[in-house]
C-alpha cells in the first residue's frame, strides 16, 4: 500500500469505527446475556447470511429486479412531470388550469393504487414501475414548475434586451437557470422511487429486496432479513453520493458547490 | 452669409433627432403617480447622466427608454422613433451584476450570449470576444465562471456583454454603486473611454453627484413624488477627465454646490 492509501483509509476508517463498534458490542452483549427473539440475530449471522446471499447470488437477482422497476418507473413519471413541470412553469394560464387537477391528485398514496396496477398489469415488474412512475410524477412536476418559476427575473430581462425569442429564452436562459434544482428534484424523486419500489414488494409484487425481506420475516430467518436491510442502506447511500458526485462534477465550479 | 445660415440651420437641425427623447411622459403604477411630465432630450453621442433622490423614478425612467416599460401617457422616442419595445440598438448595464450574469457561463459564455442574439456567425465569435475582453481588461480570464471573478470584473463582463450588440444608446442603471471607491473610479474612466470609443449616446442613473458631474456633458436632476425634471445643468469640464485634476476643477466644485444644493431643496 502506498502512502497515499494509507493516508485515504485513515480518513475514511473513523466514520466506520462507530458502526463496527457498535456491532461488536451487540454481538458480545447478546451471546452474554444468551438473549433469545424471533426479531434479533447475532451480527456475525447476519454477516454470514449477507455473505451466502451474495455467493448464490440471490441479492443480486433481487437487486435487479428492485433497480429494475425503478429505471423503467422513474424515466417515465419523471420526464413526464417535467416536461409538465417546465409547461406550468412557463404558462400562468396552464397552471390555473392544472391547480385543482394537481391538488385532487397528488395526495393519493402511491401505494394505494397497489390494487388497481394488480388488475392492469397483474403482478411482475409493469406494475411496480407504473407505481413508481405514479409516485415520482407529482414531486417532479411541482419541483420542476418551482424551479422554473424561480429563474431570477433579471435573466429573462437580459434576454428581452437581446431581442431573444420566446423558444431561445427557454432553451438559453430559463432551463439552464433550472436545471440545479431539477437536479435536486431528481435525487429527491429517486429517494421516493427507491421506497416505493420495496413497499410495493413488502405489500404484493412477489419480486425484488422488498419481496426478499418478507419472505425472510415470514420464514423466521431474522438474519436473512437484517443482511437484506443493511445492503439497502448500503444501496440508497451509494445513490445518493453518486448523484452528488455528480452535482459537484457538472455544476459545481459554475453553480457553486450544494450541500449534501 | 448669414441670411443663408438662418435659412439652413432650422433644416439641418430637423434632421439630427435626438437619441433619446421625453415628450410629456407621465407614469402610473395603480393610484400611484410614479413620473409626471417628464420632456427631455439626449442628443446622439451625449453623456447624460440622471441624479435624483430615490423614489424620484430614476430606473423607472430608463426602464421607459428600453420599452420594458410603456408609458401611461407622452411618448419616449429612440433615434427618432416611438419605443415599441426592447431593441438590440438598446443595452442596459445593471447595477446588480450578480444577477445579471448567467451563472452557468464563464465570462465568455456571458459575452457570446449577445454575439448570439445579434447572429454573429459563430467563427468570428471568439476573435470579437478575445477583443472585447481585452477593451474591458479581462483578458486571461475569459474561463472563469462570474463566481470566480470579484464584483468589478463581474461588472466589466456585463459592461462587455453590452458592448458586443453594438448598441447605438447604452443606459446605465447606477452600475457602480455596489462596488468600492477605488474600483468604482478605475471603472468610471473605463466607461468614459469606451462609450467614447463606440460614439453611443449613454444614459447614467446614479445618485451620487461627484460622478454625474464627473462623467457627464448634461446631468438632469430629478425630484421625487412623482418624478419630475427638476433642473438641467451643463457640464463644460474639459476632457478626458482626470481624477485629480477634474475633482479639483473650480468649475466641479461650483456645478456640485448647484447640485447639492438642489438636492438639499428637493429632499
Amino acid at each position: 500500500m502506498s502512502r497515499r492509501h494509507i493516508d485515504l483509509l485513515l480518513s475514511v476508517l473513523p466514520a466506520w469505527l462507530v458502526p463496527l463498534g457498535l456491532l461488536g458490542g451487540i454481538e458480545i452483549a447478546m451471546r452474554i446475556t444468551a438473549i433469545q427473539s424471533d426479531g434479533l440475530a447475532l451480527p456475525s449471522q447476519v454477516a454470514a447470511a449477507l455473505l451466502a446471499a451474495i455467493a448464490d447470488g440471490e441479492i443480486f437477482l433481487r437487486t435487479a429486479e428492485t433497480i429494475g422497476a425503478i429505471a423503467v418507473g422513474v424515466p417515465i413519471g419523471g420526464i413526464l412531470g417535467l416536461l409538465l413541470g417546465v409547461w406550468l412553469g412557463l404558462s400562468p394560464r396552464a397552471a390555473q388550469l392544472a391547480s385543482l387537477p394537481v391538488e385532487l391528485f397528488r395526495p393519493i398514496p402511491p401505494v394505494a393504487i397497489i390494487p388497481l396496477m394488480m388488475l392492469i398489469y397483474g403482478l411482475g415488474i409493469r406494475m411496480e414501475a407504473a407505481i413508481i412512475a405514479f409516485a415520482c410524477f407529482w414531486p417532479m412536476l411541482l419541483l420542476t414548475r418551482d424551479a422554473v418559476l424561480g429563474v431570477e427575473p433579471r435573466l429573462i430581462e437580459v434576454a428581452r434586451m437581446l431581442g431573444l425569442s420566446r423558444r431561445k429564452q427557454i432553451t438559453k436562459i430559463a432551463f439552464p437557470a433550472a436545471i440545479p434544482r431539477i437536479f435536486t428534484a431528481v435525487r429527491l424523486t429517486l429517494g421516493i422511487a427507491l421506497i416505493v419500489a420495496v413497499t410495493t414488494e413488502i405489500a404484493a409484487n412477489p419480486i425484488g429486496l422488498g419481496y426478499a425481506i418478507i419472505s425472510a420475516g415470514l420464514s423466521l430467518r431474522p438474519e436473512v432479513m437484517y443482511a437484506f436491510l443493511i445492503w439497502l442502506a448500503i444501496l440508497g447511500w451509494l445513490l445518493n453520493a453518486g448523484l452528488i458526485a455528480l452535482h459537484h462534477r457538472l455544476f459545481g465550479a459554475a453553480y457553486g458547490e450544494v450541500a449534501a | 452669409m448669414s441670411h443663408i445660415n438662418a435659412r439652413l440651420a432650422p433644416v439641418a437641425k430637423a434632421r439630427i433627432e435626438p437619441a433619446i427623447a421625453f415628450d410629456a411622459v407621465r407614469l402610473d403604477f395603480g393610484a400611484k403617480r410614479i413620473v409626471d411630465g417628464l420632456s427631455f432630450s439626449v442628443a446622439p453621442g451625449e453623456f447624460a447622466c440622471v441624479v435624483g433622490p430615490s423614489g424620484c423614478g430614476k430606473t423607472t425612467l430608463l426602464r421607459l427608454v428600453t420599452g420594458l416599460l410603456a408609458p401611461s401617457q407622452g411618448e419616449v422616442r429612440r433615434l427618432g422613433v416611438p419605443v415599441a419595445g426592447p431593441s438590440r440598438d438598446v443595452a442596459i448595464v445593471f447595477q446588480d451584476y450578480g444577477r445579471a450574469l448567467l451563472p452557468w457561463r464563464t465570462a465568455t459564455g456571458n459575452i457570446a450570449l449577445a454575439l448570439e442574439a445579434i447572429g454573429t456567425p459563430r467563427r468570428e465569435r471568439a476573435e470579437r470576444i478575445a477583443a472585447l475582453l481585452d477593451k474591458v481588461g479581462l483578458s486571461g480570464h475569459g474561463d472563469k465562471y462570474p463566481a470566480q471573478l470579484s464584483g468589478g470584473m463581474q461588472q466589466r463582463v456585463q459592461i462587455a456583454r453590452c458592448l458586443a450588440q453594438g448598441p447605438r444608446i447604452l443606459l446605465m442603471d447606477e452600475p457602480f454603486g455596489a462596488l468600492d471607491a477605488l474600483t468604482r473610479q478605475v471603472l468610471q474612466d473605463e466607461i468614459a473611454g469606451l462609450v467614447r470609443e463606440s460614439g453611443a449616446t449613454a444614459l447614467f442613473v446614479t445618485h451620487d453627484l461627484d460622478e454625474a458631474i464627473y462623467l457627464g456633458d448634461r446631468v438632469f436632476a430629478l425630484e421625487a413624488n412623482p418624478g419630475r425634471l427638476a433642473e438641467v445643468i451643463d457640464v463644460g469640464l474639459p476632457r478626458p477627465r482626470d481624477q485629480l485634476q477634474t475633482r479639483e476643477h473650480p468649475e466641479f466644485l461650483r456645478l456640485r454646490h448647484v447640485l447639492f444644493n438642489h438636492v438639499q431643496k428637493t429632499h
